[in-house]
């Protein structure tokens, strides 16, 4: 055959190349340390940040220059991404660590048992002591309730759209569900206080809160559940046909279980999302200094306008008093989570 | 004694789309029947339209007659429902449901389609069924163990042990080795032989040494070209269609010197 490619001009094979040692990351960094704390010393370099900057970039200058003279140009692209990498991991890392700290170390000043049970009731701004008790209750009811509402109207009309909706009137929703997702939430609360409040003449409550804060979970359970049900398989819905499964019972036995531990997740990511609302419950529910156990009438506090309240009251005590109220609400938030992971887990489809 | 299907002039569409035209055959009772043709000519949409399986996708409709022995299940006021308790389906890829053990995978039609039954009686079917798929030995002790850890040949013998625990009169089978080794399609194949006693079997196939291995007749469905519908080229007894074909087009498939 004629057509044969020419192999003489073929690069060298080796498949060896030079590698820098495994202490080398370790090296650099110490010596990007050493230096840019020298030169923070000896010129006083503006502070800590300008230093952190000054030997970030110290170590990825030794470092390529080091990688490309013994290993080449691929080897240090690829420590030069590596590094970019593990930075913009860190710098997303640092905030969310920052605040944790600053709501634990602020916060612990003043929790105790007795802040947990007790109210606000005949506690001055000035003093120390009272407690956000009235407000987790608040709180817990409210997101309880608008749970009760949110949650089976999303994943049903989830169903709808993913299982059963064609034409006009599933794209109509679809179209409103994304409409929804960029509804501020003080929208939602001054729809529910126009509609209900001002409307029907209902009296603020928890209840009212609930209703804005179901407004503002269900767009998030809507599109979670659709992505979760897209996402079974038509092989199993079909299998499920085939043995002459009617269409509701196939969406409830094994496309609901299959998908459920992705609802229950995307359901307590909406729970932990408008349990930090503020601006709905100002308008809809207010807030008091007492217990009020009973959502259906009267104002009820919550931990967000107890943060907000504390806060704008401005002595010494009543800041310590929000501090700990955000750890509480940061508290309760995380237990959501826990929840949500270890209930998805359960629901997990198993093999 | 199961029952027989016959297929009177069928057409099939997809939306506007025809994808098979003028189909008319007769497949008898208790018989093992290979359905083989190249890729995209209709025989697996043939198949599904046997239990109604094929309007499942938005947009298609048949058109045409297909009897039951005498009863037509594309006449007025059946319901599609009834038709798949009636006529099983096995589908190319295993797709034992995730969320269920094994047991529960073999009583997902029953328990699925509304009907109570005592644990006893759940048993008794469990282990029939499993039986009846050759995989009662293999599972008899992990009952309780979620199906989808099964390997993909007992998977499969789990897809058919579940349609046939609801006590089909025919079988569908959609390629069902397509997937698997050669050890686990020898275990269906001689499976297929052993349920053809009991069901009437229809399979589809890109493996003709397995149509000749399993089947008592074979349909040979071809297409005219890119776009045309598919059509039922000839169908007779396996022996027949491979030995002395009627039409050129079979003898050229099945010696390979087409598609």
């Amino acid at each position: 055959m004629t057509t044969t490619v020419d192999t003489s001009t073929r690069p060298p094979s080796s498949l060896i190349g030079g590698t820098l040692p495994t202490w080398a990351p370790a090296l650099i960094g110490a010596l990007a340390v050493a230096s840019a704390v020298g030169l923070n010393m000896t010129t006083g370099l503006a502070g800590w940040f300008g230093t952190t900057i000054v030997g970030a970039l110290i170590f990825v200058v030794i470092q390529s220059i080091w990688s490309f003279a013994v290993e080449g140009k691929r080897h240090a692209v690829d420590r030069l991404a590596t590094t970019v990498v593990y930075s913009t991991f860190v710098i997303a890392v640092v905030p969310l660590i920052s605040v944790l700290f600053t709501v634990l170390a602020k916060g612990l000043k003043v929790m105790s048992w007795g802040f947990l049970v007790n109210s606000m009731r005949n506690v001055s701004p000035r003093n120390p002591g009272g407690g956000a008790g009235h407000a987790i209750v608040g709180t817990l009811e409210q997101v309880a309730l608008a749970a009760a509402f949110a949650i089976p109207v999303g994943i049903l009309a989830a169903i709808f759209l993913v299982e059963y909706g064609r034409g006009r009137l599933a794209r109509a929703i679809s179209f409103f569900v994304d409409v929804m997702t960029g509804v501020p939430s003080i929208v939602a609360g001054l729809f529910i206080f126009t509609a209900f409040v001002l409307g029907l003449g209902m009296e603020r409550s928890g209840f009212a809160a609930a209703l804005a804060l179901a407004i503002l979970m269900l767009p998030v359970i809507i599109r979670t559940t659709e992505e979760m049900l897209r996402i079974v398989p038509n092989e199993l819905r079909e299998a499920s046909y085939a043995l002459g499964v009617p269409k509701w019972r196939t969406v409830l036995k094994v496309v609901l279980p299959t998908s459920l531990a992705g609802i229950v997740t995307g359901a307590m990511l909406a729970v932990a999302r408008v349990a930090g609302e503020t601006a709905p419950l100002l308008l809809t529910t207010f807030l008091t200094q007492s217990y009020n156990n009973n959502p259906f009438a009267g104002p009820q506090a919550a931990l967000p306008t107890f943060i907000w309240d504390q806060i704008t009251s401005g002595t010494t005590a009543s800041v310590d008093r929000a501090w700990a109220g955000a750890l509480v609400l940061i508290t309760l938030i995380m237990i959501f989570y826990i929840v949500a992971k270890l209930l998805a887990n359960r629901f997990a489809p198993k093999g | 004694m199961s029952k027989s299907i016959t297929m009177q002039d069928v057409d099939i569409y997809y939306g506007a789309f025809k994808a098979v035209e003028g189909v008319s055959l007769k497949v008898q009772a208790n018989s093992v029947t290979a359905f083989i043709g190249p890729s995209g000519c209709g025989k697996s949409t043939v198949l599904r339209t046997i239990n109604r399986m094929h309007e499942v996708i938005p947009g298609a409709y048949v058109d045409g007659s297909v009897l039951l022995d005498d009863e037509n299940i594309y006449g007025s006021g059946v319901d599609p429902v009834n038709v798949r308790r009636t006529i099983g389906m096995v589908f190319q890829r295993p797709n034992p449901f995730p969320t269920m053990s094994i047991a529960e995978n073999v009583l997902a039609g029953v328990r699925l389609a509304g009907q109570r039954m005592s644990k006893s009686d759940a048993e008794d079917v469990v282990e029939g069924s499993l039986r009846g798929a050759n995989l009662w030995e293999e599972v008899k002790d992990r009952l309780d163990k979620p199906g989808s850890g099964l390997s993909g040949g007992q998977q499969q013998r789990l897809c058919i042990a579940r349609a046939i625990a609801v006590k089909p009169q025919v079988l569908l089978m959609d390629e069902p080795c397509s997937a698997l080794d050669p050890i686990s399609t020898l275990a269906i194949e001689d499976l297929i032989r052993d349920l053809v006693e009991q069901y009437t079997i229809i399979i589809v196939t890109h493996n003709m040494q397995q149509a000749g291995r399993v089947s008592d007749t074979t349909g040979f469905f071809n297409l005219a070209g890119v776009g045309q519908p598919g059509r039922l080229i000839e169908m007779g007894s396996t022996s027949e269609i491979f030995s002395h074909p009627k039409e050129q087009s079979t003898e050229d498939y099945i010696s390979g010197r087409f598609g």
